[in-house]
């Protein structure tokens, strides 16, 4: 009983260390700005004005919408590219696709950061600066993706191959109507992380945009701070609680998920 | 892709391979090619557009290691993962171990915990920055009840690097965490079990019995820390723009200036070389390790 009471006072201390700033920044975002000023951990009234002046301040939500649509382009098109490579290494194993193996491998030790002068340059030779195009398609695919989804697809028992080859049926259709229904629970696990991380992303997009028509909302944060309006704050949380909510909705919806794949991912492959 | 029946007969490879291409396309062209582009520049002085224009040998290399500049740079990077890694383990280690108590409302918890891997390193910045502020922020405010005098926090030079670090361990404690209590988890109950049976106390299982059989996570979550607190990028670009006197001028923010500020990509690209050295050195350690643990299982 007093080992309980201890482990639940730890908990909800350690709750409060862990998600204090991000309950502080919701808070401030709904002060005025005598209570930034004095200091108070609570706003004296709510003001929902914030979030507007956020949103006239700088193009807040059509930032929003395009990191949505550079973070859900990334999530397909990773999820799609990363099946169809785990599908060959488990069902399609050819002489030499040892050397593909290992090519994959190779990936993990290249940070991205390491290349991104190179790519700068030919995502601009190719004409992509300032589109989706150039934020998503150079983040299509990855190891983490691919190892985790061949763990996945290999538990699939080689007798559902064996009978789909008996009916003739072809790989791509085993691969569409078989393979990618039984491992929904890791297809969503890795699109879940994928958007998480796409839609966090800061980098890349601070490079290949300059223009409000694609820049992403990470960067839209920047140019708030770098604003003249920097020392309104109770503004500029309103825009990082609308800029964390979707993210901090899906691992509240998905953490279970989150927690198996990461954990299976990481260790095994 | 028409008929391609499942054949054992017939090689595998005119159909695997259409499975293969779209990776090793985005593979190709984005990570390989890029990589060795890289190593190329680095040996060239260039244009502003980034175009090599006549090959300078290693003297970008041997520029590099006489520049005071980036030898602050290179010193601070590894202080930065020393200040990260270490304290974010410990911190998300013992989350771990509290969250994984079989109490009712546990997942409420894990929840908690887990949050940070969805703050943004750009909201986490900003967040921070407010709490770092030095007349409003709620840091100094806390040091002045305890009677201790505020300090600048990012614009001091001896404490900018420090809450860089403070703001990175908060950032990555999420995943951290989420891999620990996989870990933890991992580590079969019969073995807390029988030790209860031989009378071994909380303390004496935690060391006897959690620390070796979750060595192999903790030994993975150092290598993913270090190589992503090589990484970090966002954090330092809004809160403090790699200074003062450039004490948080990390490994990335020091290519990125060089490259896209300073139009220098020759020297730019010989950074990049370095952090690519760095981060495979961690990588092989990780695959070395990692596959003696496979082995002796």
């Amino acid at each position: 009983m007093l080992k309980k009471i201890l482990v639940y006072t730890f908990l909800i201390l350690a709750s409060i260390v862990v998600l204090g700033p991000i309950l502080y920044a919701v808070s401030i975002s709904f002060m005025d700005s005598k209570d930034v000023f004095s200091g108070s951990l609570l706003p004296s009234s709510l003001h929902f004005d914030n979030y507007v002046a956020a949103a006239t301040a700088v193009p807040i939500v059509k930032f929003l919408m395009n990191s949505l649509i550079q973070a859900g382009l990334i999530t397909i098109g990773m999820v799609i590219i990363c099946s169809l490579t785990a599908y060959a290494f488990v069902f399609l194993p050819f002489r030499g696709i040892n050397i593909v193996f290992f090519l994959v491998i190779a990936t993990m030790m290249i940070p991205w950061e390491a290349t991104i002068i190179p790519n700068f340059a030919t995502v601009r030779d190719l004409g992509w600066l300032n589109s989706f195009t150039g934020l998503v398609i150079p983040k299509f695919a990855g190891a983490f993706g691919i190892f985790l989804l061949r763990q996945s697809f290999m538990t699939i028992p080689k007798e559902l191959q064996e009978a789909a080859e008996m009916d003739g049926c072809g790989h791509f259709r085993f691969y569409l109507r078989m393979v990618l229904p039984v491992s929904v629970p890791m297809l969503a696990t890795l699109g879940i992380y994928t958007f998480l991380t796409s839609w966090n992303e800061y980098l890349w997009p601070l490079l290949v945009t300059n223009d409000n028509s694609v820049r992403t909302v990470q960067v839209g944060l920047k140019m708030m701070r770098a604003e003249e309006t920097s020392n309104n704050w109770p503004m500029i949380m309103a825009a990082v609680v609308l800029v964390i909510l979707p993210t901090l909705l899906i691992i509240f919806l998905g953490q279970k998920m989150l927690q198996k794949g990461l954990t299976s991912g990481s260790l095994k492959g | 892709m028409a008929k391609t029946s499942i054949n054992k007969k017939k090689s595998k490879f005119p159909v695997g391979i259409w499975y293969l291409l779209p990776a090793l396309i985005v593979f190709s062209v984005f990570l390989f090619y890029p990589m060795f582009k890289t190593l190329y520049l680095s040996f060239f002085i260039t244009d502003t557009r980034g175009d090599a224009i006549f090959f300078n040998g290693i003297e970008n290399y041997t520029d590099l290691f006489h520049s005071k500049e980036f030898l602050l740079s290179f010193k601070n990077s590894f202080l930065f993962v020393l200040y990260t890694v270490i304290p974010t383990i410990l911190i998300s280690l013992f989350l771990a171990v509290l969250a994984n108590e079989k109490l009712r409302g546990s997942q409420f918890f894990k929840v908690a915990f887990s949050s940070t891997l969805g703050v943004s390193s750009a909201a986490a910045a900003v967040i921070w920055l407010f709490l770092f502020n030095p007349s409003i922020g709620l840091v100094n405010n806390v040091m002045d009840i305890f009677g201790m005098s505020g300090v600048g926090w990012v614009t001091d030079k001896s404490f900018a690097l420090i809450s860089i670090s403070i703001t990175t361990i908060w950032m990555h404690l999420g995943f951290n965490f989420i891999i620990l209590l996989g870990g933890l988890q991992n580590i079969s109950e019969d073995l807390y079990e029988s030790s209860k049976i031989d009378g071994a106390n909380y303390f004496q299982r935690f060391r006897k019995i959690t620390v070796p059989m979750l060595s192999p996570t903790l030994f993975f979550v150092i290598i993913i820390g270090v190589i992503n607190s090589f990484q970090s990028f966002g954090q330092i670009d809004i809160m403090t723009k790699g200074g003062p006197a450039g004490s948080t001028n990390l490994i990335v923010y020091s290519i990125y200036k060089d490259a896209f500020v300073n139009h220098a990509v020759g020297y730019a690209s010989a950074q990049a070389m370095i952090l690519f050295v760095i981060i495979l050195i961690a990588t092989l350690i990780q695959f070395k390790v990692g596959e003696r643990k496979v082995h002796y299982q």
